[in-house]
């Protein structure tokens, strides 16, 4: 007995002994790592001469952290794991019965989506909710629906698309050009919008029918800046780099609108306050319903031979033409479903902002969607919803974190760090869920009963 | 006799590039038969398997199935006229459950005999039904073999191609495999062509069989022919039954 309280004293004391070996290690190399990127910064004093500021304590607060960090997951979280994955190897497998909540998970949500901007109404009122239904809402629910309408060509197809912001451009210009020339309504312009994106997806997947993989992606990212260089090039018509503006809002289907100097204005038709509220609540709804619309028609696809098709073409793109199925009309259908939700989002996004200009359709844009449907595990619409909330919520999170500059400093900007969070993301859903988030694919067939079957279990390849 | 041929190849070339892997290939498969094309690795076999299927396509000479030329036509459309193939390496889409992989193979038809197609193909490989709702990837080499020829003949094939069905598996499989195809062809009169390195069991199954040696066919006769001739019997067999 005595004997084994003295060794598992010992393991603790060697535990001990290499977490402090290892935070120093971490120092190190952290120190390393930072003592040019922190330690110094180049500034300019008011001669406009270029002056080097130290910044010791920052450096010392980031090493330190650094240090704790690995002192912490080495000395506590990693026998903790180890302990655990232990009693569970040991434990027997027990099927367990999904609970009510977990069974109805996506109704709730969808409950929760709608109740979302009355909830926020209540309270912090008409015009505090403007910040959370805009910047939270609208902003997470356009990458949500873009990141769906990526997964399309990219989760389900398996084409690899690093220009998908382009589609995203072209519907957004069709509205903001032919609404601000001809006066057309949303209504008419959304459909038209989308039709117009998806012919593009179409024109650029004719080239590149015969390509896979990495020669795809390139080529997918040279059509997204080709779009940019002819917005910003085509002066005569898209006004250059200056953007185009003053581009109508949306109409709640011509029986009143939410424009203030309109006598169709809301609050006069419905005798209530004037507020800029409304119109922000009523983008909420629409891009809700925009974004559901995409999630309808993909669950719905997929179940389709032409979805069936996709996920084969994924698989093995020999084994679907040796079945008869004709790989070029599947990935061009592919490209302009994508492409035509883009289009839809990009309306969307001309009508909400009032300005569109090439600044909003740069290569970042198509690399964040394409982060958000990877993290969220290729083909999951849930996993992407996830990704893109803890994506893009977490940036406009950020910029709430004001309190920083006190640790910080009064020239620390949080939202300039937002790379980092993605960074961030990436390393830790990758290191823990290497498939995204959520990593297991839904079978789309079923004889008796329901069964997934875990991501782990699906080794590709191999018998 | 030529004109009677299902699958009727002739002279044959394809290139990768400019390097010749068919060099004037003659085979005929007539309808009911069960032809077994042997050779040593590299000979050409799963060249010529591809060629039928027009990928790569061939340079010179016809492949006429049917009486319909298909040397030109797309892979996707030669599939259309219901020549279906188990393709070397098997090639079963892995994420995809099995269920999903045999509704892929009927999608031909789009599902229209799908329930009474499937019953049938679980009657020769009772395996997969109990594999049903399991993803391609997760089965073993031997019933994703299983699941290969399956989703083939879920487009109900006049002629199936399959190109070493017998590849990597254990030997009891190799017969459970080779006992599927001869029922195949003996119950349901379906036309099978088959590669196989494992000469001895494939001629034994075969009405008739093919030599190839560096992308020619150097001999041809019956499979029982092939498998007394002392040439083959040095080449091929010698080495140690399978």
């Amino acid at each position: 007995m005595a004997e084994a309280v003295s060794t598992e004293r010992v393991a603790a004391n060697t535990n001990y002994a290499t977490a402090i070996r290892e935070a120093l290690f971490a120092g190190a190399i952290s120190f390393g790592l930072f003592v040019l990127l922190v330690g110094l910064k180049t500034d300019q004093n008011i001669r406009n001469e270029l002056i080097l500021v130290q910044r010791w304590g920052v450096l010392a607060i980031l090493v330190l952290l650094t240090m704790a960090g690995r002192f912490a997951y080495v000395a506590y979280l990693q026998p903790t794991l180890a302990a655990r994955a232990a009693a569970r190897a040991k434990a027997p497998a027990v099927a367990v019965e999904p609970s009510a909540l977990r069974k109805n998970w996506t109704k709730l949500a969808v409950l929760g989506l709608f109740l979302y901007p009355v909830v926020i109404v209540a309270l912090v009122g008409l015009q505090g909710s403007l910040k959370w239904v805009d910047n939270f809402g609208i902003q997470i629910l356009i990458y949500v629906m873009l990141a769906w309408g990526l997964n399309i060509v990219v989760g389900l197809a398996g084409l690899l698309d690093l220009g998908y912001v382009a589609f995203y451009a072209v519907g957004a210009y069709s509205y903001a050009l032919l609404a601000s020339e001809f006066g057309w309504s949303f209504w008419i312009l959304l459909p038209a919008a989308g039709m117009m994106a998806a012919f593009w997806g179409v024109i650029l997947g004719f080239p590149v029918l015969r390509l896979r993989g990495d020669y795809l992606a390139i080529v997918t990212l040279a059509f997204g800046e080709i779009i940019r260089l002819v917005i910003i090039n085509w002066r005569e018509v898209t006004n250059g780099s200056a953007g185009i503006s003053g581009i109508p809002k949306v109409t709640f289907f011509g029986i009143f609108n939410f424009d203030v100097s309109s006598p169709h204005y809301i609050g006069k038709v419905l005798g209530i306050a004037t507020s800029g509220a409304y119109y922000k609540i009523f983008l909420y709804y629409l891009i809700l319903l925009l974004a559901m619309l995409t999630a309808f028609v993909t669950i719905r696809l997929r179940r389709m031979p032409v979805g069936r098709a996709w996920e084969a073409l994924r698989e093995d793109e020999i084994a679907c033409r040796s079945l008869g199925i004709n790989t070029t009309t599947t990935k061009l259908t592919a490209f302009a479903t994508g492409a035509m939700f883009g289009g839809f989002a990009g309306s969307f996004f001309a009508a909400r902002q009032g300005f569109v200009s090439p600044e909003s359709f740069v290569f970042l844009e198509s690399a964040i969607i394409l982060a958000i449907v990877v993290l969220g595990g290729m083909g999951s619409l849930a996993g992407i919803a996830v990704a893109a909330v803890v994506m893009i919520g977490g940036t406009e999170i950020l910029r709430e974190m004001q309190f920083l500059k006190a640790v910080f400093g009064d020239g620390f900007t949080p939202e300039l760090y937002r790379m980092l969070l993605f960074g961030l993301a990436m390393v830790i859903v990758m290191v823990w869920k290497p498939r995204g988030f959520v990593g297991s694919r839904e079978p789309t067939a079923f004889l008796h009963e329901r069964k997934a079957v875990s991501a782990s279990f699906t080794k590709e390849g191999h018998g | 006799m030529a004109s009677r041929a299902l699958l009727d190849v002739r002279g044959v070339e394809t290139y990768y590039g400019n390097i010749r892997a068919l060099n004037g290939v003659n085979v005929a498969v007539n309808e009911g038969e069960i032809v077994a094309l042997i050779g040593a690795n590299g000979a050409g076999k799963s060249t010529l398997m591809m060629t039928i299927f027009g990928a790569p396509r061939a340079r010179t000479g016809t492949i006429t199935f049917g009486g319909n030329d298909i040397t030109s036509l797309p892979t996707h459309e030669i599939a259309r006229l219901r020549i279906a193939q188990s393709p070397e390496g098997r090639r079963i889409f892995p994420r995809m459950t099995v269920l999903e992989n045999l509704q892929m193979g009927a999608s031909l038809d789009n599902l229209k005999h799908f329930d009474e197609d499937a019953e049938k193909v679980f009657q020769l490989f009772p395996r997969l039904k109990e594999r049903l709702s399991q993803r391609g990837g997760t089965l073993s080499g031997g019933e994703q073999q299983m699941l290969s020829i399956a989703r083939a003949l879920m487009a109900r094939p006049k002629l199936l191609l399959l190109d070493e069905p017998s590849l990597g598996l254990a030997p009891l499989i190799v017969k459970q495999i080779f006992d599927a195809i001869r029922e195949l062809n003996e119950k349901q009169g379906l036309t099978v062509f088959l590669v196989e390195q494992n000469a001895f069991g494939a001629l034994k199954l075969a009405t008739r069989g093919y030599v190839m040696v560096n992308g020619n066919v150097t001999m041809s006769g019956t499979g029982k022919e092939l498998l007394a001739n002392p040439e083959v019997r040095a080449a091929y067999l010698e080495g140690g039954r399978h």
